[in-house]
């Protein structure tokens, strides 16, 4: 499978498996999404479990959160995370805190899907990566799929939460791993391992990161399409025994792999595509100071997104692509 | 050229930036408000469309008259004894407030925010609605709860933030949670509730129940983008919901011209939803009930929603923060022309022959004496700032389901460093 259709797959067993799940969204229903996420999910499970709705993400989540209390398990969907921002209150102030501010009362157990990332020529919105403000938003998780087969874990275990979660799909690595160059023949998800993808039920338990490729000398932190951005840079590289680690879940973190992987190879670089200041690296950099600060050879490098909107012809200068990646390596590795 | 077009002819335009009638030290006239005759507003079917509502949008439902007596089609005829019910909820709402405002000033707990002149918003309600309908309600609807029979001391043990309040002490007073009693938890954020209200409604509808939703937000609050998503998905889906605009007249120091109440109700705000919209006259507690009644049978026929403006008005400041004399004139509230609804609903039943002035004074004082007795119950439990708080590590728990590692290390870390300090 590639990576929408293990989403589809997700969402078409959890709405077998339990009654109260149910798809709404812009475009989600008859026609089956923008990106083909839900397609042929309305004809399977009607048309009162999996509708389209008006062009208003307030009411989305909104909505959402409402029907969250009476029983049901929604799953929102917002067409392009860079068109959260209306909906931040209801999932900043309402979402996040009703479990909170009700004492358990009243919970929010909604899984807001949401295509991000950049790598597309999407321009300033159709290519953000605003997962550092949910990261920043107490009571709700963050999730990040890098591969077909944990999109459909993760979301399944997203779905089957009680708490609010923000599940970012990477759309530059819907069809295929993306190996960080624009200019060469795209892969698809054929023959990967992670496009291998069980027809039925499955999770994979949020908070575990994945380590993508075991090694000593540095450690990588990254998630979504970076993964494979990363991964394709070390095998070019050739000379860098790199251990990557795919986050999947941002909150809640994987600490302990993080500080394992640290401690043993002295060295961390953190790649997102996100920009900089105040990004979700900066947590994770502040983190592995604080954790590991006796066993670092090296400061902790980042290779984000520039603190500027995502632009559109100079796309390839923004990405955090192989070069960008290299030459953070080859600093951190100089000693 | 356009851009060079000589305009030198043309007046200048001017901006119109909305002033109340009335500030501090004005004399105050209503006489300009419309207010039309008990009984004057038809009562349509709950089957008729959106479309044929568009007086009953701009007039006031009312069915008390000066006299007292209930006239005109919306009369609901209500026995005496639910009359008697109203009357003692909406007294009951105004001694817990005098009681709890009072506690503020007090020092017993930071804040407070009355309902005063509004109980019958509340109460109406309240009573109209099944007991297991959902109440998505603002922070002034408090009537409700203690219609609906929540335990005074629960209600002052949240306000208290003590070792009794169930919402262990998370919460600023006032911002209830009670799921018992149909009333959904309430947030500081306004309007996110009227979205929210939407969506249990259409769970209800798509789940089969039969179930429906209201919810209350103030004038001030419909100027969110939440209210006008909100009536766009009723609209869409047909929800079993009613909207209810408080239109108390003031937003905090804010007259309802900056709603837009200067050119047109917000009742009327629905028709171009497509949404049934209804404007009663907010002090008139059978109006109230009759509407909110009407409403919910509309819903429950899978008719759609109901929007329904109550035209009432804030007696008192916005809250215990609040100063109402510094923006508008002290005579406001008394020369209010729909009076005051305890006092309304009284005069009918004194007219009805059901009650009189000896039991009236008697209720108030039976009334002042059970919230005196919950206010030392719950007392017991602490009041704010003076130790009988919830204890420290509750702060961590209930973020998620399972507290996750980094809130387990927070709670340690703070644990020890009130052991450090000795506290």
């Amino acid at each position: 499978m590639n990576m929408i259709q293990a989403i589809n797959s997700a969402m078409d067993v959890m709405m077998a498996r339990d009654p109260d799940v149910i798809v709404m969204g812009e475009d989600v229903g008859y026609f089956g999404g923008v990106f083909r996420a839900t397609a042929g999910l309305q004809a399977k499970y009607g048309k009162t479990r999996v509708f389209d709705t008006p062009i208003t993400e307030i009411g989305i989540i909104g909505v959402a959160v409402g029907m969250g209390a009476y029983g049901l398990r929604p799953v929102p969907e917002i067409q392009f995370a860079d068109y959260i921002y209306p909906a931040l209150d209801q999932l900043v102030s309402e979402a996040a805190r009703l479990r909170y501010r009700s004492a358990g009362e009243f919970i929010s157990p909604i899984t807001v899907r949401s295509p991000f990332g950049g790598g597309i020529f999407g321009g300033q919105t159709h290519s953000q990566s605003p997962e550092g403000i949910f990261t920043h938003v107490s009571g709700v998780k963050t999730v990040i799929p890098s591969t077909p087969y944990d999109a459909k874990g993760l979301l399944i275990a997203s779905i089957e939460d009680n708490d609010p979660t923000i599940f970012f799909e990477p759309k530059r690595i819907y069809n295929g791993p993306f190996h960080g160059h624009y200019d060469r023949p795209a892969k698809t998800w054929a023959g990967h391992p992670g496009g291998e993808v069980p027809e039925g039920y499955y999770r994979i338990d949020l908070g575990k990161a994945s380590v993508v490729r075991p090694g000593n000398d540095v450690t990588i932190l990254c998630y979504g399409a970076m993964v494979h951005v990363v991964v394709n840079t070390i095998e070019e590289l050739g000379n860098v025994d790199a251990e990557i680690i795919d986050l999947r879940t941002l909150v809640p973190l994987d600490i302990e792999a993080i500080e394992a992987s640290v401690k043993k190879t002295g060295r961390c670089l953190i790649v997102h595509e996100a920009t900089r200041t105040s990004g979700f690296g900066a947590e994770l950099s502040a983190l592995v100071q604080e954790r590991c600060f006796y066993h670092l050879e090296a400061p902790v490098e980042r290779v984000t997104g520039f603190d500027t909107p995502y632009p559109h012809s100079l796309e390839w200068a923004y990405f955090p692509g192989p070069v960008r990646i290299g030459t953070a390596l080859k600093k951190l590795l100089k000693d | 050229m356009e851009a060079e077009r000589d305009r030198s002819n043309l007046p200048p335009l001017s901006l119109h930036v909305p002033e109340p009638k009335f500030r501090p030290g004005d004399e105050v006239d209503f006489s300009t408000v419309d207010v039309p005759a008990a009984g004057s507003a038809r009562r349509p079917d709950t089957a008729d469309p959106a479309n044929s509502f568009h007086e009953l949008a701009y007039t006031l439902v009312r069915v008390l008259d000066d006299a007292g007596n209930a006239v005109g089609p919306w009369n609901p005829k209500l026995d005496a004894d639910t009359l008697r019910r109203m009357l003692r909820s909406m007294a009951l709402t105004r001694a817990f407030d005098e009681r709890m405002f009072r506690a503020q000033r007090q020092g017993k707990t930071s804040f407070y925010m009355k309902s005063t002149g509004e109980e019958a918003v509340s109460v109406g309600a309240a009573i109209a609605l099944a007991a297991d309908d959902m109440c998505f309600p603002s922070y002034r609807q408090q009537g409700i709860l203690l219609t609906r029979g929540c335990p005074l001391v629960d209600m002052m043990n949240q306000i208290y933030s003590n070792t009794g309040d169930k919402l262990q002490g998370r919460q600023l007073p006032i911002m209830y949670s009670e799921k018992r009693f149909g009333f959904f938890s309430i947030s500081g954020n306004l309007a996110t509730q009227y979205p929210q209200a939407v969506g249990w409604a259409m769970a209800s509808a798509a789940k089969g129940d039969s179930r429906i939703a209201a919810t209350w937000c103030g004038e001030g609050s419909t100027a969110e983008g939440d209210f006008h998503s909100a009536l766009t998905f009723a609209t869409v889906y047909r929800a079993p919901v009613i909207f209810n605009v408080v239109n108390n007249q003031w937003a905090i120091s804010s007259f309802s011209g900056f709603a837009g109440a200067e050119s047109t109700t917000f009742a009327a705000r629905a028709l171009g939803y497509g949404i049934a919209g209804l404007r009663v006259d907010g002090n008139d507690i059978l109006a109230v009930y009759a509407a909110m009644q009407w409403a919910a049978e509309r819903a429950r026929t899978n008719q759609g929603p109901t929007l329904i403006e109550h035209f009432t008005y804030r007696v008192e400041g916005h809250s215990t923060s609040d100063d109402p004399t510094q923006y508008r004139s002290a005579g406001e509230p008394t020369s209010w022309p729909l009076g005051d609804p305890i006092q309304r609903l009284k005069q009918h039943l004194i007219a009805l022959g059901e009650w009189d002035e000896e039991r009236h004074a008697a209720q108030d004082l039976a009334l002042a004496e059970e919230v005196k007795t919950a206010q030392k119950l719950a007392e017991k439990n602490g009041i704010l700032g003076h130790g009988l708080h919830q204890a420290f590590e509750t702060m961590f728990e209930g973020v998620f389901e399972e507290m996750p590692w980094h809130l387990k290390e927070q709670c340690q870390q703070m644990l020890d460093e009130q052991k450090a300090a000795g506290l």
